[in-house]
């Protein structure tokens, strides 16, 4: 069973955000690294993006399986994890601390369309 | 068909099938076919030679000074027996590498041949041709622009590539500008005016141009760069052994034909696509792409690789629909740089450039050819003249000779390779003179 | 030879030649008429290397390959078959391969000739109007086709068929080249057999949809017993039937693709007509169509004159454009023509029923170690869910592995996506029975280890030239290039 934390809220495409502020930290689920095995790139957008929920903002790669990173928040895109150009690796190493973009948010009550992680862990046991 | 009739009741057994119709007895009635094709008898081999024979004699080979991008280089021997060798013909794409590694070699050289002539980064394994490549480039700027969605290119390049472009563009969605030349180069202030309108994904201009006009492109790459849009050079990959790389130029990305590398003329194909870019494009480029590394005993291999941007996986997500590459003949463009090498290409490029200088020179100093643009060539170049060309390429004709292809403007482009001798180059003048 | 490991570049030394050109005789400076500024000035790295050596390097390459000619090569969907060698000495006649593409039409009339006949003779195989054989490969056949449909429909004015349906188990160049053409894609659901499931086809077919794309028999090898309706579904929705070839094979002889309803397809002849793979290409994907599809062609075009005169015309009004430089892979057109005359109208029929007997002999003999998720005749392939007894663990790509220690290439697997552990098998109908019987004991033998020694099997291939690769990282640092490698 993968692990899901619960100091944060999860997209049905499994992604994970938590909110500090109007800040947005948003990464991959411990669920979506397994299922995707060695990570070997990650495509990100640039700083003063902006991205939209339910639209993707980029995609991560690994050898043979690509999936598109769908933001779970509205609003720009403040920073992206540059650590992950060289060591795509951290994702599988550790999804939960090694996030891929900050994004101040646009709408804080888009968070309300999302998972709770209790919900999030039934979402992905089914 | 190997089978004997008693191989074939012995698997019909197995089966459970009494005849091979019963094969089909899933496929409703009314859309089985029920006569034989419309088509000829089966020919045995002598048969076969014969009637090949016979339409090979209906055409006629010609000693050529045509070129718009397809070049009468010279082959050598060395290649066609290499590529005869049925265990690169008969394989299909590399997907076991384990048992590829011939195929997976030959492409990494290839690769790191076109590398060394762009001067790029990154080099695929393939492509269709030179027009289809310039055609997934355009993709691959929009693609790696995201908001930008309009592509200049040149009214020099070659009008069929252009064509190409065109029709992929137009139903996809991208929006192509043609950008105006000016003295038989492509007009840069043009193309500055265009970018400062902020929505150019990237700008493709060919060199040598289908003049045959070596083009300038100081400080395109500033301009380009600095409107934030991609850089992409459409060139003959033979002429870069001696004229300034893609690289040097400043370009992202490359992309042109490989026919150029020695390939038989074949009537228009197979040839090769190719394209280079640099490493912030690399995951954008189409096709497949071969890298090197190890097995789990340490020895050095090689793979497909990022191989998760492609169709196969990504469906109607990726950048392009391609999924094979010209495999077979990115071995012949790698055999035959194998062969040139460093200085051969080299001395290509100068006996064709030789030729087509002295056949420029003698036709001027006839006074029936008139010089058009004043730019530099290397091995094609285009001229005026007050013959009636259609007559004297009839003529020519009928001496085994393919003369100058004429233009939409009447005006005549000649091209001269390492293969057309001094005497043929006198000849073709002598016999236009006549006409 | 088996160890052999030189890359070219290693073999190159400054002063190697391997070239003879002609004494230059002109006697310049060379390029003193291009201004130095257009020179390079950093030179090419290119090998230096005597003739003999490049000779032997890529001889010894060819020995470290897995073709036809050296085994069976039971790759579903691929349709390895084998290569007549005739049709490789016939495409190689210089009075074809020394023809310009521009050269007048007048003095290539023998090349027009084949190319003409060609275009009618896929034209009665496919039961179609006219082929064009300018598309260079199977996806740019699927690409040109679906620019003839947009074409075709806009060409009515009708510009609100966006979309193209494509079924959930096709391979993803359909919905790529969909893409590509600049449709929209949306999928109709299989059925548990492959089949396209009508009733949810239904609601899906509205005044937006440009077409539907399909390939039958499907991915599953399977027949779509109901094409004949589904394509009275589609037509009578204003959308037009794309036939992909992929799977033409099974119905060489028996079922033409216009006949079920198509109006556009291509075809693949490094597949259903023998021309060879190359390791990838080049292949060659002609585009046919129905009579009322015809004017939508790409341009430039071959026709005949009432005195038997042939003419390149690029005069098409409603063309769809220009989709290639010249006209297609000719040197590959020139070997599908040389296989169809060599079958003949007596023999050729027999390539679907005899590919599809080959392909249900394997799946008969091997469904007792094997899942067989699907029942039935299947046509020229078929589809494993890996191993029946999986106990062991003994994955797909272990047995895929294994094959090739035993000196077969691979079935097609982990495609379709339908099953976990797909493994898909197409022998051709150029297989011999005795073939056919020897990969069906190592089979047997395969799934024999993996219950008594599996590790053997997960350890798979030992016996190649090299074992299992690191595709992780290749693909996090790709080295493309020789001085990748040197420089690291």
């Amino acid at each position: 069973m993968s692990k899901v934390l619960n100091d944060r809220k999860y997209a049905d495409s499994h992604e994970w955000v938590k909110l500090e502020g109007d800040v947005a930290t948003i990464g991959i689920s411990d669920y979506a690294q397994h299922a995707l095995g060695n990570i070997v790139y990650v495509d990100m957008p640039e700083e003063g993006d902006e991205v939209t929920q339910g639209d993707d903002f980029g995609a991560v790669e690994s050898v043979k399986a690509a999936s598109d990173l769908i933001s779970p928040v509205s609003g720009e895109v403040i920073e992206a994890n540059q650590e992950l150009e060289e060591k795509p690796e951290l994702l599988n190493e550790d999804p939960y601390n090694n996030w891929i973009i900050k994004v101040k948010i646009s709408d804080p009550s888009e968070l309300d369309n999302l998972m709770d992680a209790e919900a999030y862990n039934k979402f992905t046991e089914n | 068909m190997p089978h004997s009739e008693e191989d074939i009741r012995l698997m019909m057994e197995k089966i459970g099938v009494s005849s091979l119709s019963d094969l089909y007895s899933d496929v409703p009635g009314e859309v089985i076919l029920k006569r034989d094709y419309n088509l000829p008898s089966a020919m045995s081999e002598i048969e076969l030679r014969k009637h090949f024979k016979e339409l090979g004699s209906k055409n006629s080979p010609m000693i050529i000074f045509g070129g718009m991008g397809v070049y009468d280089h010279y082959s050598p021997s060395v290649i066609s027996h290499l590529l005869s060798r049925s265990e690169f013909y008969t394989a299909y794409t590399p997907y076991q590498p384990e048992i590829s590694q011939g195929t997976l070699q030959y492409i990494f050289e290839y690769q790191s041949m076109i590398s060394e002539l762009t001067g790029l980064d990154a080099t695929n394994a393939s492509m269709y041709d030179g027009a289809t490549a310039a055609a997934e480039v355009m993709f691959m700027m929009v693609a790696s622009s995201k908001k930008k969605d309009r592509v200049l290119i040149s009214s020099t390049l070659l009008d069929n590539v252009r064509k190409v472009i065109e029709t992929y563009a137009k139903y996809h969605g991208v929006k192509v500008t043609i950008v105006p030349e000016k003295d038989g180069v492509t007009d840069l202030e043009s193309i500055y005016s265009e970018l400062a309108k902020n929505d150019v994904a990237g700008v493709i201009l060919p060199t040598p141009n289908k003049y045959g006009i070596i083009e300038d492109f100081t400080g395109v790459a500033d301009k380009v760069h600095e409107n934030k849009s991609l850089f992409g050079i459409y060139a003959d990959p033979s002429t870069l052994a001696v004229l300034r790389s893609p690289a040097e130029w400043g370009a992202d990305v490359a992309c042109g034909d490989g026919q150029s590398l020695g390939m038989p003329l074949s009537f228009g194909g197979p040839y090769l696509g190719y394209i280079s870019c640099n490493k912030s494009m690399l995951r954008k480029m189409p096709g497949r792409v071969v890298g090197a590394t190890k097995d789990i005993d340490g020895k050095r291999g090689f793979v497909l690789t990022l191989q998760a941007r492609e169709q196969h996986i990504r469906r109607e997500k990726a950048t392009s629909n391609i999924c094979s590459n010209q495999s077979l003949m990115a071995l012949y463009a790698t055999v035959y740089l194998s062969l040139m090498g460093r200085e051969g290409l080299k001395e290509v490029n100068k006996l064709s450039c030789d030729g087509a200088h002295y056949l420029y020179n003698k036709l001027i100093e006839t006074g029936k050819f008139h010089p058009v643009y004043d730019k530099p060539f290397l091995k094609e170049f285009v001229v005026s003249t007050d013959l009636n060309m259609e007559k004297v390429n009839k003529a020519l004709m009928s001496h085994g000779i393919m003369g100058g292809i004429v233009l939409e403007n009447g005006n005549v482009a000649f091209a001269v390779t390492e293969k057309r001798s001094k005497e043929e180059i006198d000849k073709l003048i002598e016999l236009m003179l006549e006409v | 030879m088996v160890n052999y490991d030189k890359i070219i570049f290693e073999l190159s030394a400054p002063g190697r030649k391997g070239y003879s050109l002609p004494s230059d005789n002109y006697h310049t400076d060379g390029f003193k008429d291009i201004p130095s500024d257009l020179l390079r000035k950093q030179e090419a790295d290119l090998p230096e290397v005597n003739e003999l050596d490049v000779v032997r390097h890529y001889t010894n390459l060819s020995n470290k390959n897995f073709g036809v000619d050296t085994g069976f090569y039971p790759l579903g969907s691929c349709t390895m078959k084998y290569n007549p060698k005739i049709n490789e000495e016939l495409c190689s006649l210089p009075e074809f391969t020394s023809l310009h593409p521009l050269q007048d039409e007048n003095s290539v009339q023998g090349a027009l000739e084949l190319y003409w006949n060609l275009q009618k003779m896929l034209s009665e195989i496919a039961g179609l109007e006219e082929f064009t054989l300018n598309p260079y490969a199977g996806a740019h056949g699927e690409l040109t086709g679906l620019l003839v449909m947009k074409k075709y429909h806009e060409s009515r004015g009708d510009f609100k068929r966006t979309k193209v349906i494509v079924p959930d188990s096709a391979h993803g160049t359909n919905p790529a080249s969909a893409m590509v053409a600049g449709f929209e894609v949306v999928e109709v659901k299989s059925k548990p057999n492959g089949s396209i499931d009508v009733e949810d086809l239904k609601p899906l077919l509205d005044d937006t949809v440009a077409g539907i794309m399909m390939t039958n028999p499907n991915t599953l090898g399977m027949f779509e017993t109901e094409i004949v309706e589904i394509a009275k579904l589609v037509h009578d929705a204003g959308g037009l039937l794309y036939y992909d070839g992929a799977n033409l094979n099974p119905l060489l002889g028996k079922v033409r693709p216009g006949d079920m309803g198509f109006d556009i397809m291509h075809i693949n002849l490094h597949k259903t007509f023998s021309t060879p793979h190359g390791g990838g290409g080049p292949g060659s994907g002609p585009v046919g169509v129905a009579s009322h599809l015809t004017k939508h062609l790409p341009n430039p075009r071959v026709v005949k004159d009432e005195n038997d005169k042939f003419h390149i015309l690029s005069d098409n009004k409603d063309t769809l454009g220009n989709i290639s430089s010249f006209m297609g892979n000719f040197g590959v057109m020139m070997r599908a023509y040389a296989y169809i005359l060599s079958l003949g109208k007596e023999n050729i029929k027999n390539v679907g029923p005899l590919s599809t007997l080959n392909a249900n002999y394997i799946k008969e003999s091997l469904k007792d170690d094997f899942l067989l998720p699907i029942e039935g005749v299947c046509k020229h392939e078929f589809v494993f869910d890996g191993l029946k007894d999986k106990s062991t663990g003994v994955t797909t790509l272990n047995v895929a592995k294994r094959l090739l220690d035993y000196g077969f290439h691979a079935p097609t697997i982990y495609f379709p996506l339908l099953f976990h552990e797909s493994m898909m098998i197409e022998p051709t109908e150029t297989e011999s029975k005795d073939t056919l019987d020897r990969f069906i004991e190592v089979m047997h033998k395969i799934a024999e280890e993996a219950r008594e020694m599996p590790e053997v099997v997960k350890d798979a291939p030992v016996n190649t030239i090299v074992r299992k690769l690191d595709e992780t990282t290749a693909a996090k640092n790709p080295i493309l290039k020789y001085k990748d490698l040197t420089e690291v």
